[in-house]
């Protein structure tokens, strides 16, 4: 009777857990150590596998081309995360008014978020064509010469930026407003009493009650900032010049261009632990504010 | 009394006007999309621009699909992003029951080395997953498509998640009955999880939706392109013919679009909820 339950039981665990192991394990979890494995090797995917210890690493921290890529990559986050979470946090303190049309707002602001990056750096691309864009005809009507944008070095990834921004506005405005909505009305009404004004109490009652939310928006647009792509290929292809090579399009050229797949493999790896030492860093910081409650 | 209600109405004002110039940001760019696909290419690079094109024309959506085979994109997209996400759904929610309630050696063990997976960048396992489909012969497949797609550590966590907040009385009444775990999953537990069945599902549909660099890497064949594969080989055959460019990309939003009006409160409150793009 025990001997037939077990059986019972393991068959059960077959059935919901099987496919699940199965998959991740050929599809996640040996991929990850392979690549590991090959960050090690020297492989042009015909040839045979070399092994070469550490030398793919030693040959990133040397390239000149990682460096720009990271460099670039930096820009890109320091260019986009302070803006798009400035916007977004305005937006959402103005959504949270109780004001009439909220959800048809917050529902318009979102359409970007839905768009794919493909489709939307399309339609930026055009919008910044230095000519006949629409963006340097309204800076024109102004009387701004507008720059060459995604065909200037200096302004390409500004370019880049801007259209990253416009495309997630909607998306870190959706969750800073409901951070706020989670905030208790009493903290404001007391304040109200105390004659508080209004950047006192954004000072001491929004911001500190939305670092839970700040810590979470900075985390992921981290993570997923470190690794912009599509846009970046879309728009530039790393261009002009390569003035917006970032991190996976480095990956990307060297595993699918010149098939370098042991140093694609590095390059993946160390674009992994500057993540992690980013998010490391950034959520020792947040200890020290002190705010967070997580 | 009537100088602070001025003041108020003023103030009111003003909040409108921000979010309107918000709104109209956001809405610009696409009604600029749509007014540069309906004039011809002659007209497209005139200045200063139009936003109403005088003699609009649907010759730029007639190239499109003559050039490419829109409506084939448009079919994989639907096909890879419904069979991937139905299946990531399933798998997640079938692997997240067993982690939140079937006890067994090594459980936590194994949903840690779940976890730690979520840790790395998706990107690293790239070169593996291309090396490993072309050793199956699978590249150039649906299947390369879709089978990578399906497997999601986050989904079984939020699965798990779930499932753990689910109090646990209301399956022993049904062990009483007699009714085995497979049972009570599908007729108790997969009607309970409806709306974090929802929101996984949403956010499965948009990511295998919108995906590029994947189909980028396995796909080189025109009949298994996806939209946005479709889309940027388009860019690479029209250049510099905004019209035909900006066609091509309404063509490839209209339907996400369309779904997004009659569920964008689902996915609005999915997002918040998991917060994941």
């Amino acid at each position: 009777m025990v001997g037939f339950k077990k059986w019972d039981k393991a068959k059960t665990l077959a059935v919901f857990l099987l496919p699940s192991l199965i998959g991740m394990t050929v599809f996640v979890i040996l991929p990850i150590l392979a690549s590991l494995g090959l960050s090690f090797t020297k492989w042009d995917l015909i040839g045979d596998i070399e092994w070469v210890g550490l030398s793919n690493y030693v040959k990133v921290l040397k390239d000149k081309n990682i460096h720009a890529a990271l460099w670039h990559t930096l820009q890109f986050i320091t260019g986009y995360l302070p803006t798009v979470m400035i916007i977004s946090l305005g937006l959402a303190m103005l959504l949270n008014q109780k004001l009439r049309g909220v959800v048809f707002f917050r529902a318009l602001y979102f359409i970007p978020v839905i768009t794919s990056w493909v489709a939307v750096s399309m339609i930026w691309k055009w919008l910044l064509n230095p000519e006949f864009g629409i963006i340097n005809y309204l800076l024109s009507l102004v009387g701004i010469q507008g720059p060459g944008w995604l065909f200037d070095a200096d302004w390409a990834m500004i370019g880049i930026i801007l259209t990253s921004v416009w495309k997630d506005i909607g998306f870190v405005t959706v969750i800073y407003l409901a951070g706020l909505q989670e905030i208790p009305d009493h903290l404001y009404e007391a304040a109200q009493i105390d004659g508080v004004n209004a950047w006192q109490k954004f000072r001491h009652i929004t911001w500190p009650m939305l670092s839970s939310t700040t810590f979470f928006v900075v985390t992921i647009s981290l993570i997923n900032s470190f690794q912009v792509f599509d846009q970046v290929w879309v728009m530039t292809e790393g261009g002009p010049a390569g003035a917006t090579s970032v991190m996976i399009e480095q990956v990307y050229r060297n595993a699918f261009g010149y098939y370098k797949m042991g140093y694609a493999s590095a390059i993946s790896w160390v674009l992994f632990i500057c993540i992690f030492v980013f998010t490391f860093l950034q959520n020792r910081f947040q200890n020290k504010w002190g705010y967070s409650d997580e | 009394m009537s100088n602070e209600k001025r003041n108020n109405a003023i103030k009111k004002g003003l909040m409108y006007a921000v979010l309107i110039l918000g709104a109209i940001a956001m809405i610009l760019p696409f009604v600029w999309m749509v007014s540069t696909s309906l004039k011809s290419s002659s007209v497209t690079f005139v200045m200063p621009p139009k936003w109403i094109p005088e003699n609009p024309s649907l010759d730029s959506y007639k190239q499109v699909f003559e050039t490419v085979p829109m409506g084939r994109f448009f079919l994989n997209s639907v096909f890879v992003s419904v069979v991937s996400t139905f299946f990531q759904v399933l798998v997640c929610a079938m692997a997240g029951y067993a982690f939140a309630r079937i006890e067994f050696k090594g459980r936590n063990v194994l949903f840690m080395v779940y976890l730690a997976t979520l840790m790395v960048p998706q990107q690293v396992t790239l070169t593996p997953l291309f090396v490993l489909m072309n050793l199956l012969g699978w590249a150039n497949t649906y299947k390369a498509l879709i089978l990578p797609g399906i497997f999601s550590a986050f989904g079984t966590f939020l699965m798990r998640q779930f499932f753990l907040g689910i109090p646990k009385s209301i399956e022993e009444a049904a062990f009483l009955d007699g009714a085995g775990y497979v049972t009570i999953f599908f007729r108790i537990i997969v009607h309970l999880a409806k709306p974090v069945f929802a929101t996984l599902f949403i956010f499965a549909f948009m990511a295998s939706w919108n995906n590029f660099l994947w189909p980028l890497i396995i796909i080189g064949d025109v009949d298994h392109m996806t939209l946005p594969l479709g889309l940027s080989m388009l860019k690479g055959r029209w250049t510099t013919d905004w019209n035909v460019l900006m066609a091509g990309t309404l063509v490839s939003i209209l339907p996400m679009l369309f779904v997004y009006i009659f569920t964008q409160k689902y996915i609005i409150k999915g997002m918040t909820h998991t917060g994941l793009k």
